[in-house]
């Protein structure tokens, strides 16, 4: 069965690499100009040569997010279902190996973080688990499906890769996205990161994108952990499976994230940093390769980074996001996944979107047409 | 190099049989056209005949012939005449043209979706001919057609690339050759359907009605060439005009 590992495999990192840093002046100019862009002007763009262009690229990605997306930017709450988790991964705070309390939620409590996200507003929720295949399996999540479908209209998981029958069965009680980040396409740097677990299996992941895709997906989220391999090379090999995916599932509409490790954070330090200037530089090139991709930006970024890119190309933000299970209503002490940055309230960050004369929108579906 | 099942092609102009004053002056015109993929409509040519005269003039080892079903009205029509192409003029290609429409000639996409389903299970190589349809293209690429054939305008009306936004979408999603087909009056229009990105196009009113369909076939045969060398060439820049920063929007990172 063909995949997106077919293409992949015809690709080399050091190559691709040392392709995007020998852009030159020239072709950031070319990539700036043309009307349409392929991924060797993607390349331009995000390479060190593209620097300098920095304030047109984000007047460009601008322009393109305002022509497409209009004066809106699309809220969504993540809610964690559970912390337990068999994998290890370095630099996660649920990794097998952390000596944390775990904690699954139960119904009752699942509609108890409900009540208190509706309240806030949202209607869009992005459930996430670890990987925990007896507690928290195919089943736990489509009861958790079931249990809040009639709640939200629009449903998104972030859990351990399915097989495209589970996710079949998934789609048809509810569920509108999957988010399924492949962390760093270095496939030996993944592997060092990852030693243990389902999620050491690589390929596993790399093709869980065409299971969705064939399963009937509405939407798929990708992105690379920024902070783990160079930024650059991995954001490529995000585009071109971007561009695989859009090609192949033509039905299924994508969204890119853009989580990178932050140093002295206390947890792991990233091995290449991406500073905020490479992180606007990235957010535009995106834009710029594809004016309809959604573009997504979580609460691990600073108020102010937060304040500044929702002009820039960003069309969907979280806000007060809690990433321990119970976080906002029934164990708010427990410990997270991450630190987030930003912790102002859903209102703060509303009346600051509203602020930048963007209109702030809750619902953008329906999910009880099928 | 173009593509397509298990053929190769030097010349990315494809061309059709029709409208000629002569079967002396199309056989002179397609040669001197270089094309390698000639359509002829089954309903033109007597299959029984090893005379007939259209098909005598076609044979030359340039040239593939790409039956078409130009007449048929629906699916069952069209793969009805597919077999009987591929049984007398033993190849296995066939350019599904159903248009129920006798007037305009407008390919019906229902019908062609049918039969094209059908004609891929039955071993065939089919090359529809279609609106400029973005989401029909990928229907008929799903269901395994070896590539898609939009139309550029109403056929024979010369007009050029009327359906230029659908075909930059064509182009821009297909994962088979993209052939533009239907409308190109002039080379320009070929030129500019290849730097476009289009995989070939299929020209033939615009050079048999010529007053000089030879030399009218020449110079498409550069068109095409010229604007495909253009379009792997990459096109220079147009000239930036610089957006205005007003008021910057990376200032903050300062």
């Amino acid at each position: 069965m063909s995949s997106f590992k077919n293409v992949f495999d015809t690709y080399n990192w050091e190559e691709t690499l040392q392709s995007i840093f020998s852009k030159t002046e020239d072709d950031v100019l070319r990539a700036l100009s043309n009307a349409k862009r392929d991924l060797e002007d993607f390349k331009a763009l995000i390479s060190p040569a593209a620097k300098p262009y920095l304030e047109e690229m984000a007047q460009l990605s601008r322009q393109l997010t305002k022509k497409r997306f209009g004066n809106t930017i699309q809220m969504y709450s993540p809610m964690y279902l559970s912390n337990e988790c068999q994998n290890i991964c370095t630099y996660c705070g649920f990794s097998m190996t952390n000596k944390i309390p775990r904690r699954t939620l139960t119904d009752a409590e699942i509609l108890k973080e409900v009540a208190y996200i509706k309240s806030k507003g949202y209607d869009h929720i992005l459930l996430v688990t670890g990987e925990a295949n007896k507690i928290v399996g195919v089943d736990y999540i489509n009861n958790a499906l079931k249990l809040i479908r009639a709640q939200f209209s629009n449903i998104t998981i972030e859990v351990q890769p399915l097989l495209q029958d589970e996710y079949e069965l998934l789609i048809d009680n509810g569920l509108y996205a999957v988010l399924v980040y492949q962390e760093t396409y270095h496939r030996e740097e993944y592997k060092k990161h990852h030693p243990k677990g389902k999620k050491s299996n690589f390929d596993f992941r790399l093709d869980t994108p065409d299971r969705l895709g064939k399963a009937g997906i509405h939407k798929i989220g990708l992105g690379a952990l920024f902070g783990l391999e160079d930024w650059r090379a991995d954001s490529f090999f995000t585009a071109l499976h971007l561009k695989y995916l859009q090609k192949t599932y033509w039905k299924t509409k994508y969204s890119i994230s853009f989580p990178r490790l932050r140093p002295h954070s206390g947890g792991l330090e990233p091995k290449v940093e991406m500073t905020d200037p490479d992180l606007v530089q990235l957010i535009c090139a995106f834009r710029l390769l594809d004016e309809d991709v959604e573009l997504s930006m979580s609460t691990r970024e600073s108020e102010v980074f937060r304040n500044n890119i929702v002009n820039l190309g960003i069309t969907s933000i979280s806000a007060e996001s809690k990433t321990n299970p119970g976080g906002y209503a029934v164990a708010p002490e427990s410990l997270e996944q991450f630190e987030i940055s930003d912790e102002r309230p859903t209102e703060e960050i509303t009346a600051m979107l509203k602020g930048n004369g963007l209109d702030v929108v809750w619902k953008d579906w329906t999910n009880n047409w099928e | 190099m173009l593509q397509i099942a298990d053929k190769n092609f030097t010349s990315r102009l494809f061309t059709g049989t029709g409208k000629f004053s002569s079967s002396q002056v199309m056989r002179e015109a397609l040669l001197a056209s270089e094309s390698e993929l000639v359509t002829v409509a089954l309903k033109r040519v007597d299959v029984e005949d090893e005379q007939d005269d259209i098909l005598q003039h076609l044979n030359h080892t340039h040239i593939h012939l790409l039956p078409n079903t130009s007449g048929v009205r629906n699916a069952k029509e069209a793969v009805f005449a597919a077999q009987l192409s591929r049984e007398a003029l033993e190849t296995n290609w066939v350019k599904l043209e159903i248009h129920p429409d006798p007037k305009y000639l407008l390919p019906d996409p229902i019908e062609t979706l049918k039969a094209a389903e059908e004609l891929v299970k039955l071993g065939f190589v089919v090359m529809p001919y279609i609106h400029a349809d973005p989401v029909l293209c990928k229907r008929l690429e799903e269901v395994g057609t070896q590539c898609v054939m939009p139309l550029g305008a109403p056929i024979g009306s010369n007009k050029g690339l009327k359906t230029q936004d659908f075909l930059e979408i064509i182009i821009d999603q297909s994962n088979v050759p993209v052939i533009v087909d239907a409308g190109i009056g002039a080379p320009s229009h070929a030129a500019y359907a290849m730097e476009l990105g289009a995989d070939a196009v299929l020209v033939n009113t615009a050079i048999a009605v010529s007053q000089n369909p030879v030399e009218m076939a020449k110079a498409f045969k550069m068109a095409v060439a010229a604007g495909r060398m253009a379009f792997e060439a990459k096109l220079a820049p147009v000239v930036h005009k610089k957006a205005a920063a007003s008021s910057p929007l990376t200032s903050f990172l300062n």
